[in-house]
């Protein structure tokens, strides 16, 4: 589980957010997945050898407050844009990974002045094509291991064991999927008007994808990276929606080139 | 004591129930055969014409792609009644006003209805268990504040009658809103709303004046409920000036035998089968439930009570049935276990039970228990010193 020792409080406008920040370098903002599964993963760590990786809970995770007001991405990525400006960071380097790929994608249409970089790890956001077409599986509507099966090449990975958890940590948990479905329900997961402003998006990005994702498939991240002007896309192998944890040595193999 | 008749209007024409996976939401509509679906309708709306004439009021509500509930549309069904019967009480419990988001046409149907009917409508509001979530496709994180704005926005409609007003609002925004026609019944009908569990909404409701009604829980719950609801009444004369109503499992026979055997046929609701992430959207319910669901302590109405043997179920006050001497005996008893309350709501009618037992039953209900229970007392406010606001 998350630890939040080495957190501290934010205030943005009216939202306390939940920050940490681990490591020294170079900033590199670090928007996890809609479970935050990332803060004990092991790729961090090896980021945080290198950046100053700074991790903020958005609205309604983890233990950041969500007024009624922030209704979706859009609105959690201007609280970021401003948190980027209320730490002065210059020169960021945004990765974003599911959910928060999607929130890393609204702030860079909107303004990249403090971005020197963007990576989208099998990131939400767009309706690629027809209302009948199911862009993105729709994890409401199916059955919990049909979920967990497209979300892991290996299903075992996906396994959370709750009975290990305390209440603190159990409410985080239940915040998160609350949240997520408070932001994502309808439009789902995406936001009609992001497709036409990621022309807007002016620094290098790279797409990262699992080749086993069955949640958003790699022709949906190859159809996000087409968007997007100055954009690499990449797939890594054995890997289903959270590549960067669960192929965590082939991720930054081909995280590094970009970054550095 | 008020008696009202109740079905689901069922689908029960499906494949062995241990082949399917869900009878809600995701059952292909392939299993529906319109053929029999027409014969049901009718056969229904016979049933609450029979009512009607047996001196019962008539209880309808709406679900959505789910063969435990062809209603779909329970206005359509109140406008069906208010034309082709003549006597008894017509209550939609009711409205999912969260889901339909469109207060206005409801509160225009409300009060169509109410004027075909001369004044016999009552109007329940409903924020629509888990699996309605689906069909609508609302946000599940929210349907509590929709079902508060809408009800808000429904009821200033029907008592505004000088001049249109705007409404803007969280979820609805209307300009120059002026119900034409406006309600039989002034300044509106009596208005319905339904809980399980959140002491707050109740609270809220007696404070208004609403009727609060609870379906198919074990007494002690009842008893909780009905006493946070009495706390807070307040006796303010507003419309249908409030009460309590609670729903069981109703079968009425000539002996014990033949009761168990139609009280086991009505079991079918209880057994209706869904998938998990049908029964507990996120964020349908608080965080708190949602840490105790984590932990497995937390399931959720319906699956605690499948499992339960029909004695059980008796005991609890969620199925009455049995001889008429022996229904009036136990709903007595249910009475005098709650605290008293105001409405009987009967679901008489589930599963495969028949048109002409149903019919016997509810006959036999109108005719031997209705008398023995219908003069119990109304639920009176029990501290009107702790009455909310």
């Amino acid at each position: 589980m998350p630890s939040t020792a080495n957190s501290s409080t934010v205030s943005i406008h009216d939202v306390a957010l939940e920050v940490e920040r681990r490591g020294t370098g170079r900033p590199l903002l670090l928007l996890a997945s809609e479970e935050q599964l990332e803060r004990e993963a092991p790729f961090l760590d090896a980021l945080a050898q290198q950046f100053e990786v700074i991790i903020p809970s958005p609205p309604g995770f983890g233990v950041s407050e969500r007024p009624d007001w922030i209704a979706n991405a859009d609105d959690i990525s201007y609280i970021l844009l401003d948190l980027l400006d209320a730490l002065d960071l210059t020169d960021v380097t945004v990765v974003g990974c599911s959910f928060g790929g999607w929130v890393a994608a609204e702030m860079a249409v909107k303004n990249t002045s403090r971005i020197a970089r963007l990576v989208l790890v099998d990131a939400y956001g767009i309706k690629v094509r027809g209302p009948f077409d199911r862009d993105i599986m729709d994890i409401w509507t199916s059955h919990p291991a049909a979920v967990s099966a497209a979300t892991w090449a290996d299903a075992e990975k996906g396994k959370r064991d709750f009975s290990s958890m305390n209440d603190d940590q159990l409410t985080i948990v239940a915040r998160n999927i609350e949240s997520f479905a408070r932001f994502c329900w309808d439009p789902y997961m995406h936001n009609p008007k992001l497709r036409e402003r990621l022309h807007r998006i002016d620094v290098p990005t790279l797409l990262i994808w699992g080749e086993k994702d069955g949640i958003v498939d790699t022709a949906y991240g190859q159809a996000y990276a087409n968007l997007i002007p100055d954009a690499t896309f990449a797939t890594i192998a054995g890997a289903g929606h959270y590549p960067h944890l669960e192929a965590p040595d082939s991720f930054l193999a081909t995280l590094h080139p970009f970054i550095n | 004591m008020f008696a009202w008749h109740f079905t689901e209007m069922p689908y029960p024409n499906l494949p062995p129930l241990e082949s399917l996976s869900t009878m809600r939401v995701s059952l292909a509509n392939k299993h529906y055969d319109p053929m029999i679906g027409a014969d049901l309708y009718n056969r229904y709306l016979d049933e609450y014409m029979i009512a009607d004439d047996l001196g019962l009021n008539l209880l309808c509500n709406e679900h959505h792609q789910t063969a435990t509930c062809l209603d779909v549309a329970a206005p359509l069904t109140a406008a069906i009644l208010a034309r082709q019967t003549s006597k008894g009480q017509i209550c939609i419990l009711g409205n999912p006003i969260a889901n339909r988001g469109d207060p206005i046409r409801i509160a225009e149907e409300m009060a169509m209805i109410d004027c075909i009917s001369r004044g016999r409508l009552d109007v329940g509001f409903v924020r629509g268990v888990p699996y309605e979530i689906f069909a609508a496709n609302t946000n599940p994180t929210q349907t509590v504040e929709r079902l508060w704005e809408g009800i808000d926005l429904c009821v200033k409609a029907w008592q505004s009658v000088e001049e249109p007003f705007n409404f803007e609002g969280r979820f609805t925004h209307r300009r120059a809103v002026n119900l034409w026609p406006r309600p039989y019944q002034t300044p509106h009908p009596a208005i319905w709303i339904t809980g399980s569990s959140d002491l707050d909404n109740i609270k809220k409701a007696a404070a208004r004046g609403y009727v609060f009604a609870t379906f198919l829980q074990p007494h002690a719950k009842v008893k909780w409920m009905f006493d946070g609801y009495r706390s807070a009444f307040r006796d303010t004369g507003l419309p249908g000036g409030g009460g309590t109503a609670y729903m069981p499992l109703v079968y009425t026979a000539d002996t014990e035998e033949e009761a168990e055997k139609g009280a086991r046929e009505l079991t079918w609701y209880l057994a209706a089968k869904s998938e998990p992430q049908y029964r507990n959207p996120p964020g349908y319910v608080p965080v708190e439930f949602n840490v105790q669901a984590l932990k497995g302590t937390f399931t959720g109405r319906t699956d605690a009570m499948r499992q339960k043997s029909l004695e059980f179920l008796k005991e609890e006050g969620v199925m009455v049935y049995g001889t008429p001497d022996s229904v009036a005996a136990q709903i007595k008893r249910l009475y005098d276990l709650v605290g008293g309350f105001d409405h009987l709501l009967m679901m008489q009618q589930a599963g495969s039970l028949d048109h002409a037992r149903t019919v016997k039953s509810m006959t036999l209900f109108a005719k031997e228990v209705y008398p023995q229970i219908r003069d119990l007392a109304r639920t009176r406010p029990l501290e009107l010193a702790d009455a909310a606001e």
